[in-house]
């Protein structure tokens, strides 16, 4: 079996674990294949389990010797409120939670550290459409309005409100396109976003 | 192509030790049997022990010499090229202490009397079981099991080896099973030992010396624990309300007999189950193994605090529920994982959404068969030539 690679990793899981210390105890929240698990198992001596609701899923997981917990995040943290770990991972699936501020409260619990990524619905080609009478689809956002599983669409500049508001304090933030990352004027260049946050 | 282990025959050992019981009895000399498939490797590490439910035995997987159906009651997870795949693994079924399939149990004779123990048998616990079951590991030589495996109670000798004999296994595997059994659970086992108990032909469990079964009480027991096997959805399904076909019915019957007699499928189906659980199972061993269930409760010595009770545990963990088992519902195996997360060990979890309830563990769900398949390749890569750093 070989493992992954930096560079065969999304782009925007390959700059979340940049941002994760050696040996840190990660918590992957709809961890998907588990390949982010997998990476820092075997790159950065990370430990750590995948939280995914799909059987294919949770099953890919097991075929790469990630530990995975089968569970609906939305359904609660709950087995995990004994636990602390030093990151919380959720990648590319606020969008899609029905109780959002519900999860970043209770991953900002059980995690030291927080790390969220999410589409920026703010993104220039989203404008257009929208000037063009059309709802946005792009890569991130492939979806029509009447069959997209995303609920709670956001710009970087609402998420930084909302993370405010719950009293979470940002500590690290990075915009990318392409995969690329984006320094200039990112809440309009930019089609993904990376937080990193913690409890006051 | 996933094949049998084939024919298998079962071996007898003695244990001539007294065993020291829970209860604070204990058993002076006992016979255990077992059966094995797959080669020991010469590092002895390949040695996966299955343990066994309620009324299953050694007989894990193969046919018996005597009866080519006599197969094996976790034969679609146990054999080559199976998920438990014997052409990797050293498998050990064993058949445990006060049961009826062979080893030492109210039928066996009291060398101290001449005579069955019948009543007698010590009352045994979870934790004697895997007692006993880590002085065969002694006898075969196995030092540490690349895991330990079982659903349902045997899930709970699995949880209890993790516990007990911390560095004697790598992995356990648990499925369909709790840390203990609520008062729900405990009242159907009540239920069912009344049926047994209370039945004229028990005679204080010396049923043997009067030449009687208690096969009334056991049908019932039998019944009453095959409801809790078994979903709504899938009793539904399976029999729903239609009436039962009588031999002389040309059609499906559409009347009311306006009788107690059979009326209903499901009625004529646990009848059946029952009668054949009583001409094979012994009274007194369902009333040991009940109570076994119902003792089980590790965090009962930690103030009911499971994450205190695991902390021995060293092991990886696998669990699995099925979402209609509502015997040992997804919540019971949610406790556990809860347990083991607090513990910082290694667990996996999942939740199989299959219609079938506390059977589903041992049917062949292709999810579940296929996360046990790559579980399983994970220890299998643990313990061959080490190729990664």
């Amino acid at each position: 079996m070989i493992g992954h690679t930096v560079s065969t990793l999304r782009p925007d899981l390959a700059e979340i674990a940049s941002w994760i210390e050696p040996g840190a105890r990660v918590l992957d929240l709809g961890c998907g294949d588990g390949s982010l698990i997998d990476f820092l198992q075997r790159a950065k001596g990370c430990s750590g389990y995948g939280v995914e609701i799909a059987d294919e899923r949770v099953i890919a997981c097991a075929r790469r010797g990630v530990d995975v917990i089968q569970r609906d995040i939305e359904a609660g943290l709950d087995m995990f409120a004994g636990s602390r770990f030093d990151v919380v991972v959720l990648s590319m699936a606020i969008q899609a939670t029905q109780h959002t501020e519900r999860v970043l409260r209770e991953m900002s619990q059980i995690g030291a550290e927080c790390i969220v990524s999410f589409p920026n619905f703010g993104h220039w080609t989203h404008t257009v459409a929208l000037l063009r009478g059309r709802m946005p689809i792009s890569q991130e956002m492939p979806y029509r309005w009447y069959n997209t599983p995303n609920l709670h669409l956001s710009t970087p500049a609402d998420f930084e409100d909302l993370l405010a508001t719950l009293g979470l304090l940002v500590t690290r933030r990075s915009f990318m396109a392409q995969g690329r990352a984006i320094h200039f004027m990112p809440g309009s260049r930019s089609t993904q976003a990376i937080y990193r946050f913690r409890s006051r | 192509m996933p094949a049998s282990v084939g024919v298998v025959t079962p071996k007898r050992l003695r244990f001539e030790a007294p065993l020291a019981l829970t209860s604070g009895a204990s058993i002076a000399d006992y016979e255990l049997v077992y059966e094995t498939y797959g080669e020991l490797n010469a590092a002895r590490s390949n040695a996966v022990l299955v343990c066994h439910a309620l009324n299953a035995s050694h007989h894990v997987a193969g046919v018996t010499q005597d009866d080519p159906n006599d197969v094996g009651w976790w034969d679609n997870m146990v054999g080559p090229g199976k998920p438990l795949d014997t052409s990797r693994f050293f498998v050990v079924g064993v058949n445990n202490l006060g049961s009826c399939f062979g080893s030492t149990g109210p039928m066996s004779i009291n060398r101290a009397t001449g005579k069955p123990y019948g009543p007698d048998f010590p009352v045994v616990t979870v934790e004697d079981w895997v007692h006993a079951q880590a002085r065969l590991a002694d006898a075969l030589g196995i030092e540490r099991f690349a895991a330990v495996m079982g659903g349902s109670l045997g899930g709970m000798q699995a949880l209890a080896w993790s516990m007990l004999y911390p560095a004697r296994l790598s992995h356990c595997i648990a499925i369909a099973t709790a840390p203990k059994l609520s008062a729900q659970n405990i009242a159907f086992n009540e239920v069912a030992r009344r049926a047994i108990v209370t039945d004229p032909d028990f005679h204080e469990g010396r049923f043997y010396d009067h030449g009687t079964v208690p096969a009334r009480g056991l049908q019932v027991a039998r019944m009453i624990g095959h409801i809790t096997y078994l979903s709504d959805d899938v009793m539904a399904e399976k029999f729903g309300r239609t009436l039962r076909r009588h031999a002389h019915d040309t059609a499906l019957r559409s009347d009311y007999q306006f009788t107690f007699d059979v009326e209903f499928e499901i009625e004529s189906y646990l009848r059946y189950q029952g009668e054949k659980f009583s001409k094979y199972f012994d009274a007194n061993t369902y009333l040991l193994i009940t109570r076994a269930l119902d003792y089980f409760d590790p965090a009962r010595d930690h103030g009911g605090n499971l994450a205190a009770a695991m902390a021995p545990a060293q092991c990886d963990f696998l669990l699995a529920s099925f979402s209609t088992d509502w015997r040992f519902a997804p919540d019971r195996t949610r406790e556990i994982v809860a347990a083991l997360l607090a513990n910082r060990l290694r667990v996996s979890y999942a939740e199989i959404d299959a219609p079938h309830g506390h059977d589903a563990f041992l049917l062949d769900d292709p999810r579940y068969h296929a996360l046990l398949a790559a579980y399983f390749d994970r220890i299998a890569a643990g313990i061959g030539p080490k190729t990664l750093a």
